[in-house]
């Protein structure tokens, strides 16, 4: 029998469902700052609500607290800003309660790995089918400008005015250590290249972290100028594409090899390797996945850019749902006055 | 031989023994196969914090105390007519709660020198003279059973562990209770076991026998069953009736129910059985930490389940942030606390009633919410059911206050059909014309509950302030103070929509008792006993504690001499004084034990007789 709630929110969708990335635009002035990187994470992520085929009431973004927790309410979906931390424990019971929907979550550095660090690993590890974009400028802006999680050893802010003592998470390497099915990294400096990535996570059935390196231009700007700056980018980074060798450079002219399992940088053209001798890219290579996570803070090799890992796995609100499913199937749909009456009744007359 | 046949009211056992005598299970037997038998029972289970303390010690006895009678039975009793006593530390930290003349039934082998040196008796008391008091029946159990199992090859570690039933099957014969239920329960139990199933069927019947035959068991007991409203009964402990409490709630409600939480004694029961409800619909979240079971609690009520988190009191003190956020974003949310004694990790196997300032006031900001408190087992469900429709009709977190107490203790239930419970129908929102998010109902001021999957209702909500209405982020003075005081009379307009305040005792006394929670049994056994020597007390149970009862007020106005007896040191008579301004006494027993029918009892005759002094 239907519930009440399955009633009614399975009313067929009245008229198209044919959209267009400014339908995602609600009638309200973004209102970070000018020359914010979170600008270069919301337009794509308008952009592929279209192809996501499904009808916009469906869709819900839930944020914590930060700049980035601000994300739900420059969407027209359903939006939810939650407390500082909580957004994926706060989308977990949404997505499990709520299978139908598409569920995101827009998160940061400190709320998603300092105060919410629990629910981040615990996410991975869960495989709930949720998307998880967390903006990560390496300092705390909404509080202005503290050291977060991700701000590096040395690194000058308000409350490190002598140099942070703390060794930064690296976000990816952690989210594979937990578990995660779908992780991945991407620059704000790139927004087609984050656009693939949202297409990729929306489309991954569990969890999916995409870490997004986003400029924080008030008070930490130019974070990661040393290799997102266009004339240096392509030889600070490389890109992981999925069965390609691993190439980079701006002449296309440097590759990374493994060496036992270090990850090694050598030149094409000195006539030692070939694009053949090179390491190939496999995401659903969890031990590869590993190597390439821990090049993040390699100062020998470039920054990995792209999916590290993508692996089928049952989703935690598929598992839910098979549960029930078995339950109902192999004893029937629970009668709510045989619970209540139990096996060691007895009547009074 | 001829045995005496003895007519009781009432009468009170209590099993002890070491936490792996199973003496939790002799006891939950017992009281269930006499509840069913027609009597009125009451129980308590009294273990400690340890899974298997070392044997033998004072610290590792586990108990379980059930009082029986042929009238209602409101507590588990104040002291021990029978006691049994499988280890010498069991009987020492037992027997000076042992009635004179009571009964012990003591297992010789539990009082050799090694275990008499870790109880620290310096002489063995089944020999010294000191129980003379006491009707002691001393006996060696394990020996009757090898005995009686001789021949069997029923291996010495299964008769070891089946002493229990030795002992249950005396108690069944001492009060002549059926063997059926605990033979049906131990084949569903041990159907893969053969050897086990049928050596405790054989020691449960031996423990009859050897008391039938026996010289040393004189007498055996009866009691009249007591007087039930007719209907269907179970025995039933309050974190059962909080799980099927929970169940029903969401079958009236016509949703599903979701329940976000974390393992915490003595809350824990309530995520067990709910975890085994699958074939209900039901889905739950064993959550990484409890701030994660209350997040993912008010995630999933957004998407328009009825949602709860279960809790105990350290993990209330996590949860309050959020709670905060469910308040401010006006979505349902049941949230039981199972008190137990602290601050800090306190005593987390006992019961105290300290969390009600925490429930009452422990948040940031101006956050009122509704606070219940069940009063018996039985009545969680009840008090579930009232949560759960106070959530829904209102669109706000209810704190539903229980305790390890009522938690774990048992007593018979009567099992309600649906048709007598409330419609629990939600108000969704699902027309999107002239649609906003926080437009409310002009009677209780509750939003509708506008669930993702609506089209054309996409709307932001969450912890920042609100404006009226629209619901969109507002940081103006003068909305923010009316959004504060539109959320208190929201709450406050509660106190409409629940019952008044019933008088018990005798209203025309001078003396009147406000009790609220697991304080209901020994107060209303004191207050029923006093009424029938024809002493004047009256006596009010808040289950509503915010709001409180409309009629509150005036029942207080009425009295000259209000007591408040609760298990911490006077939260709610802090509360009533500031509310209500007179003069009100206290008493107050955080000790990790439920107060005694006795206590109460002295303390009434205490302040009446003050009175008479001064007059």
């Amino acid at each position: 029998m239907k519930t009440l709630l399955e009633e009614i929110i399975s009313k067929p969708h009245i008229g198209t469902i044919e959209y267009e990335p400014k339908d995602f635009k609600p009638d309200v002035d973004v209102r970070w700052c000018a020359g914010c990187g979170g600008y270069s994470i919301l337009s794509p992520v308008q952009r592929i609500m279209p192809e996501l085929g499904i009808p916009k009431e469906k869709i819900a973004f839930i944020s914590g607290i930060g700049c980035s927790g601000r994300f739900p309410y420059y969407m027209d979906v359903y939006g939810f800003h939650g407390i500082h931390g909580r957004a994926i424990a706060i989308a977990s019971g949404l997505k499990i309660g709520r299978p139908d929907l598409s569920v995101w979550v827009a998160t940061g550095d400190g709320d998603n790995m300092s105060i919410g660090g629990n629910h981040f690993i615990h996410g991975c590890r869960r495989n709930t089918d949720i998307n998880v974009i967390m903006f990560n400028n390496e300092v705390y802006s909404l509080t202005k400008g503290q050291y977060s999680p991700t701000s590096h050893k040395g690194q000058i802010t308000k409350s490190s005015p002598l140099g942070a003592l703390d060794e930064p998470f690296n976000p990816a390497a952690l989210a594979l250590g937990a578990g995660a099915t779908f992780v991945a990294r991407g620059i704000d400096k790139d927004r087609n290249h984050l656009q693939y990535l949202f297409e990729r996570a929306a489309a991954h059935n569990g969890f999916s972290f995409i870490e997004v390196y986003t400029n924080c231009n008030i008070f930490n700007d130019g974070a990661f100028d040393s290799f997102t700056k266009k004339d240096v980018r392509e030889d600070m980074t490389v890109m992981l594409e999925h069965g390609k060798p691993l190439i980079f450079g701006k002449d296309r002219d440097k590759g990374i090899i493994i060496d036992g399992f270090k990850p090694k940088v050598v030149s094409l053209t000195d006539g030692k390797y070939t694009i053949d001798d090179l390491l190939v890219h496999d995401e659903k290579d969890s031990t590869l996945a590993f190597i390439l996570g821990n090049m993040t803070y390699n100062p020998d090799v470039p920054r990995p850019l792209g999916i590290f890992q993508s692996l089928e796995r049952s989703s935690y609100n598929d598992s839910v749902q098979a549960q029930i499913d078995h339950e109902v199937a192999t004893k029937g749909e629970g009668n709510i006055t045989e619970l209540l009456v139990g096996k060691e009744s007895w009547v009074v007359k | 031989m001829e045995k005496e046949i003895i007519y009781l009211d009432e009468i009170t056992v209590r099993f002890a023994g070491d936490s792996g005598d199973g003496m939790q299970l002799a006891g939950k037997q017992f009281s269930d196969t006499s509840a069913s038998s027609g009597v009125d029972v009451n129980t308590f289970p009294d273990f400690p914090s340890e899974i298997r303390a070392p044997e033998g010690t004072l610290y590792g006895v586990s108990a379980f105390q059930i009082k029986l009678g042929s009238s209602s039975v409101n507590t588990h009793g104040d002291e021990i007519d029978l006691l049994v006593a499988m280890n010498a530390s069991s009987l020492k930290v037992n027997v000076n709660n042992l009635k004179v003349g009571g009964i012990i039934i003591a297992n010789i082998e539990g009082f050799d020198s090694r275990n008499l040196k870790l109880a620290k008796y310096t002489s063995n008391p089944l020999e010294d003279g000191s129980l003379k008091k006491f009707n002691v029946i001393a006996l060696d159990i394990e020996a009757i059973i090898k005995e009686e199992l001789k021949g069997s090859g029923i291996s010495p570690k299964i008769v070891k562990k089946s002493k229990n039933f030795f002992a249950l099957g005396i108690t069944y014969w001492l009060f002549n209770r059926p063997m059926e239920p605990t033979v049906k329960w131990l084949n569903a139990k041990f159907k893969k076991d053969a050897d086990v199933l049928e050596a405790n069927i054989r020691v449960l019947n031996a423990g009859w026998n050897y008391a039938l035959k026996n010289e040393a068991f004189k007498k055996q007991y009866t009691l009249q069953p007591a007087k039930f409203e007719k209907g269907t009964y179970r025995n039933i402990s309050g974190n059962h009736a909080v799980a099927l409490g929970l169940v029903t709630a969401s079958k009236k409600a016509n949703i599903p129910l979701f329940l976000g939480t974390y393992p915490i004694t003595p809350a824990t029961d309530i995520l067990q059985y709910i975890s085994g409800y699958k074939k209900y619909g039901i889905r739950h979240l064993q959550a990484e930490d409890e701030i994660a079971g209350i997040a993912s609690a008010i995630g999933a009520s957004y998407g328009g389940n009825l949602a709860a988190t279960t809790t105990s009191g350290p993990g209330l003190s996590l949860k309050i942030e959020a709670i905060g956020l469910a308040v401010m974003t006006e979505l349902p949310l049941v949230i039981v606390d199972v008190m137990r004694a602290g601050p800090s990790t306190g005593l987390p196997t006992k019961p105290e009633q300290s969390d009600l300032f925490q429930a009452m006031y422990g948040r940031h900001g101006e956050a009122p919410l509704p606070v219940l408190a069940a009063a018996s087992a039985a009545d969680c469900f009840a008090m579930t059911i009232e949560a759960a429709r106070l959530a829904l009709k209102y669109m706000t977190p209810v704190i539903l206050l229980t305790d390890g107490y009522i938690a774990q203790g048992t007593e018979p239930w009567r099992i309600p059909e649906l048709s007598e419970l409330p419609d629990l129908t939600p108000n969704f929102a699902t027309d999107p014309e002239g649609f906003a998010p926080y437009i409310r109902d002009p009677e209780t001021l509750a939003r509708m509950w506008a669930v993702p999957g609506m089209q054309g209702m996409e709307h932001r909500i969450g912890g920042l302030e609100k404006q009226n209405i629209t619901g969109a982020v507002s940081h103006d003075p003068e909305n923010h103070q009316k959004m504060v005081e539109i959320r208190q009379e929201k709450i406050d307009r509660i106190a409409r929509d629940i019952p008044n305040l019933e008088i018990m005792g005798n209203a025309d006394a001078e003396l009147l008792i406000i009790g609220w929670g697991s304080t209901y049994g020994a107060i209303k056994s004191a207050v029923d006993a006093k009424t029938k020597e024809g002493v004047k007390v009256a006596y009010v149970h808040l289950k509503h504690l915010n709001p409180f009862p409309s009629n509150l007020g005036d029942v207080i106005s009425k009295y000259k001499t209000i007591l408040v007896p609760e298990m911490n040191l006077g939260q709610l008579r802090t509360i009533l004084h500031s509310k209500f301004l007179v003069p009100i006494i206290g008493m107050n027993k955080v000790q990790g034990i439920p107060f005694k029918t006795s206590e109460i009892k002295a303390k009434i005759d205490e302040l009446l007789s003050e009175k008479e002094a001064v007059i």
